[in-house]
């Protein structure tokens, strides 16, 4: 339970963060979206928050979003994942919709548990947005850091690989051997 | 632009070793390589864009931007492919080519590898041929390779190898933990396991030091320069020689005719794409299978309206790499000790000899898995996500043991290369396009193979496996493409002669994977290097100065 409240606070404080980073490039670059993502709106953002945190849910560990796998996501969608783009807009409005017909609420707004129920019925009727979203997921989960997903090694440390890795392993002695 | 030589185009395995036995022969060399020269101090160990996991590009060449090629379905469809999608079938494109960040495993082929139709016979439907050379007359050569590259490892645990006349320059690495783990079990299971050879400093060597046994090797470049490719081993000899000038991110566009039908140099896009011509007396082509044979396709004439060489309807053609199968153990105990590059073992005991079966494979453990390879890898019936796969993530990543091996792969002359009539790249050229499939038979050699890996597996003490062994509808090239170039004795059934001439052009030759007739079972780099050592040594030998006369 503290890792995950920990957790939590890490990611507050990371929101708060990117108002400050998301402010700055908006005046560059980024057109028509003011929010706290370079790609996706706040709405979009929690909505993909909802999905990702089943495909990878915290338990002693951080979850999908906690680890920071939207913004790995926010970012390819300006970069390699540009493609995907309209992926994302439409399977996003899809699930949100079918939030509001089956539990009458907003997406975001649904319970952890409706989420799973959502998720699932996602994987079965769009499962093109569906393996498009958990290929990203576990990318920015298992990835390396420096895509903004994988906060701080998480995943690696979680699976008992050391982080920061071991350099300079040579096993023999450098004296000895071949002459070069 | 002042006259040269010899043209070599592309930096790659072979091209490095062409154009450093040329130079240094006192030819005057022009290099030209599409991609970007790289030292260790770009090396970035990024999980999710490296050559070998795509998903956020390749790291070494060729970008998504501009680089397209077409794939043609089982059905007949074409649809467009992007570098870092898999039926892009890429290699690399950088000085180096694939040899930067390749996995290094440094096999010889077996003496059987180059006599496949004598000692087989060709399964109908096939083109599995001879080579019109032996591994006796390639035997110098990959102890050349072996020696001016630098291999490790230890042929001594296997009777099965080809003839060789003194042992690899280096001791093999310190063994890992799967090492240990699956020695044994080979040992009780009758097999004869051992070190395999790797293109990688165990001990300094040629003025660099060892392998400092990291996490991320194949499909990366190494930090310490400790892995051996053209790049850090010939292409620097040959341009310490001065005769050789090396031209990063200049692409070749078409190999120049005269009229009496001899090539008299290359056209290019230099980096800045202003197309340049680069007049010599030969021009070597070492592009790797699939841009070698559209380097031909493209450079077509009054002589070669078909493209160059291609009289018989053969550039392009027989396109193989390989089929790799195998399986996966998991284990109640930790197998996974961190200590790179991870592939420590192999076995070559079922290469050849088993009865209804045109060959096999060399079959050895895999390299370090990284979390995100692990995420499609876990024991099957593992749920594909939530709590259930965060949970066998952490079950099963260090107590998975991958074995598979490429099996050999029998050609066919309908899997090839051609150009595409309308999709073009950035400078304009017609891109590959690739159609045909895999000869089912070797489907037939990878399902037994990969039944071999799970019982060997099953000996170490895995608790659960499972096989890999599928029967794509695609072509099969990627990393290991090969034969798209024939070497033979028959000009109507082949591209280039037994030293890698053309038939048709006496100054054009063809040097790199392309001419391999059959791609053994085993990683093609070595042979490619031994071919390449082979056939500019002929190339040399038949240098009269001024020109080439054969
Ligand atoms: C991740 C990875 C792991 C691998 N692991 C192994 C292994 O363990 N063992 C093994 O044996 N093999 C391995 N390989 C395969 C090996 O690297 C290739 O078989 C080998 O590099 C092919 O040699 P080549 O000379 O034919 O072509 P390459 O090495 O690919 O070189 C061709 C070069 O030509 C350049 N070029 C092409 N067309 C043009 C043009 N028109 N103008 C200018 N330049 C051009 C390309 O950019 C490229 O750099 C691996 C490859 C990769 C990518
Ligand atoms: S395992 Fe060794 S050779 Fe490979 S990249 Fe790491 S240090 Fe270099």
């Amino acid at each position: 339970m503290q890792t995950r409240n920990k957790a939590a606070l890490t990611r507050r404080q990371f929101v708060a963060a990117g108002v400050l980073g998301g402010a700055a490039l908006a005046v560059g670059c980024k057109a028509g979206n003011q929010g706290n993502w370079d790609f996706f709106t706040d709405a979009q953002a929690l909505d993909l928050t909802a999905l990702c945190d089943q495909i990878i849910p915290a338990d002693g560990f951080p979850s999908a979003s906690q680890a920071g796998v939207i913004t790995y996501i926010d970012r390819q969608l300006f970069r390699h994942y540009r493609r995907h783009r309209d992926a994302y807009r439409d399977g996003l409005e899809q699930a949100d919709a079918l939030s509001r017909k089956s539990f009458a609420k907003a997406l975001a707004d649904a319970t952890p548990l409706e989420h799973l129920a959502i998720v699932s019925a996602v994987e079965k009727q769009n499962p093109t947005f569906f393996d498009l979203v958990r290929r990203h997921t576990m990318e920015g989960y298992y990835g390396s850091p420096r895509h903004g997903g994988n906060r701080d090694g998480v995943s690696w440390r979680m699976l008992g690989l050391a982080e920061p890795p071991v350099r300079g392993r040579a096993q023999y002695d450098l004296r000895k051997g071949a002459a070069s | 632009m002042k006259r040269v030589n010899a043209v070599v185009v592309g930096a790659g395995a072979a091209g490095g070793i062409v154009a450093k036995q040329l130079a240094t022969a006192g030819l005057s060399v022009a290099l030209i390589e599409r991609g970007k020269w790289y030292t260790a101090n770009d090396c970035r160990k990024d999980d999710l864009r490296n050559q070998r996991v795509t998903v956020l590009g390749n790291a070494f060449g060729p970008d998504d931007e501009g680089n397209p090629r077409v794939a043609v379905d089982a059905r007949g469809v074409p649809s467009i492919v992007l570098p870092s999608e898999g039926q892009y079938q890429n290699d690399a494109a950088c000085v180096g080519g694939g040899t930067l960040s390749y996995g290094a495993q440094a096999w010889r082929y077996m003496p059987q590898d180059f006599r496949m139709r004598s000692t087989y016979g060709a399964p109908q439907g096939s083109s599995l041929e001879d080579w019109p050379i032996s591994y006796d007359d390639l035997e110098p050569f990959y102890d050349q390779a072996e020696y001016e590259i630098g291999i490790s490892g230890d042929y001594s645990g296997t009777p099965f190898h080809g003839p060789r006349k003194r042992d690899l320059p280096m001791p093999p690495l310190v063994p890992n933990r799967e090492f240990g783990i699956l020695e044994s079990a080979a040992k009780r299971l009758g097999l004869h396991p051992f070190h395999l050879p790797m293109a990688r400093n165990s001990v300094p060597y040629n003025g660099r030091g060892p392998c400092m046994r990291c996490r991320w090797c194949c499909g990366f470049a190494c930090e310490v320069d400790a892995k051996n490719g053209s790049q850090n081993t010939v292409i620097p000899v040959a341009l310490k020689t001065g005769n050789c000038d090396l031209r990063t991110e200049c692409m070749v566009k078409e190999i120049l005719l005269d009229d009496r039908g001899r090539a008299h140099g290359v056209s290019y896009f230099d980096a800045d794409r202003h197309l340049q011509q680069q007049l010599s007396d030969i021009v070597v082509v070492s592009g790797c299978a699939t841009e070698s044979a559209r380097l031909l396709l493209n450079s077509k004439s009054r002589l070669f309206p078909a493209g160059l060489g291609n009289r018989y309807d053969q550039v392009g053609r027989h396109l193989q790499g390989h089929h790799y199968t195998g399986a996966s153990g998991y284990f109640d105990f930790d197998t996974y000790d961190d200590v790179g590059p991870g592939a420590s073992i192999a076995i070559i005991d079922y290469n050849h000899g088993t009865p209804g079966l045109c060959g096999g494979g060399m079959l050895a453990n895999e390299f370090i898995r990284l979390p995100i390879h692990m995420v499609n890898g876990l024991p099957p019936g593992t749920p594909k996500w939530g709590l259930g796969h965060k949970q066998a993530m952490r079950d099963w990543h260090k107590r998975t043991i991958v074995v598979f091996g490429p099996t050999q792969q029998i050609p066919t002359a309908s899997a090839r290369v051609t150009v595409d009539p309308s999709v073009k790249d950035k400078w304009g050229l017609p891109v590959v396009r690739f159609e045909g499939n895999v000869h089912p038979h070797t489907f037939d050699i990878g399902q037994v193979q990969a039944k071999r890996a799970e019982a060997w597996l099953k000996e170490a003490g895995a608790i659960h496996t499972s096989i890999s062994a599928g029967r794509p509808d695609t072509v099969s090239a990627g990393q290991h493409q090969a034969g798209t170039c024939r070497m033979g004795n028959d000009p109507q059934g082949s591209v280039v002669n037994k030293v890698c001439q053309l038939h048709d052009v006496d100054n054009v030759f063809v040097i790199d994977s392309s001419v391999h007739v059959t791609n053994g079972g085993f990683n093609p780099a070595l042979t490619i290097m031994a071919v390449a050592f082979y056939a500019s040594g002929e190339l040399v030998r038949n240098w009269k100065g001024t020109g080439y006369r054969s």
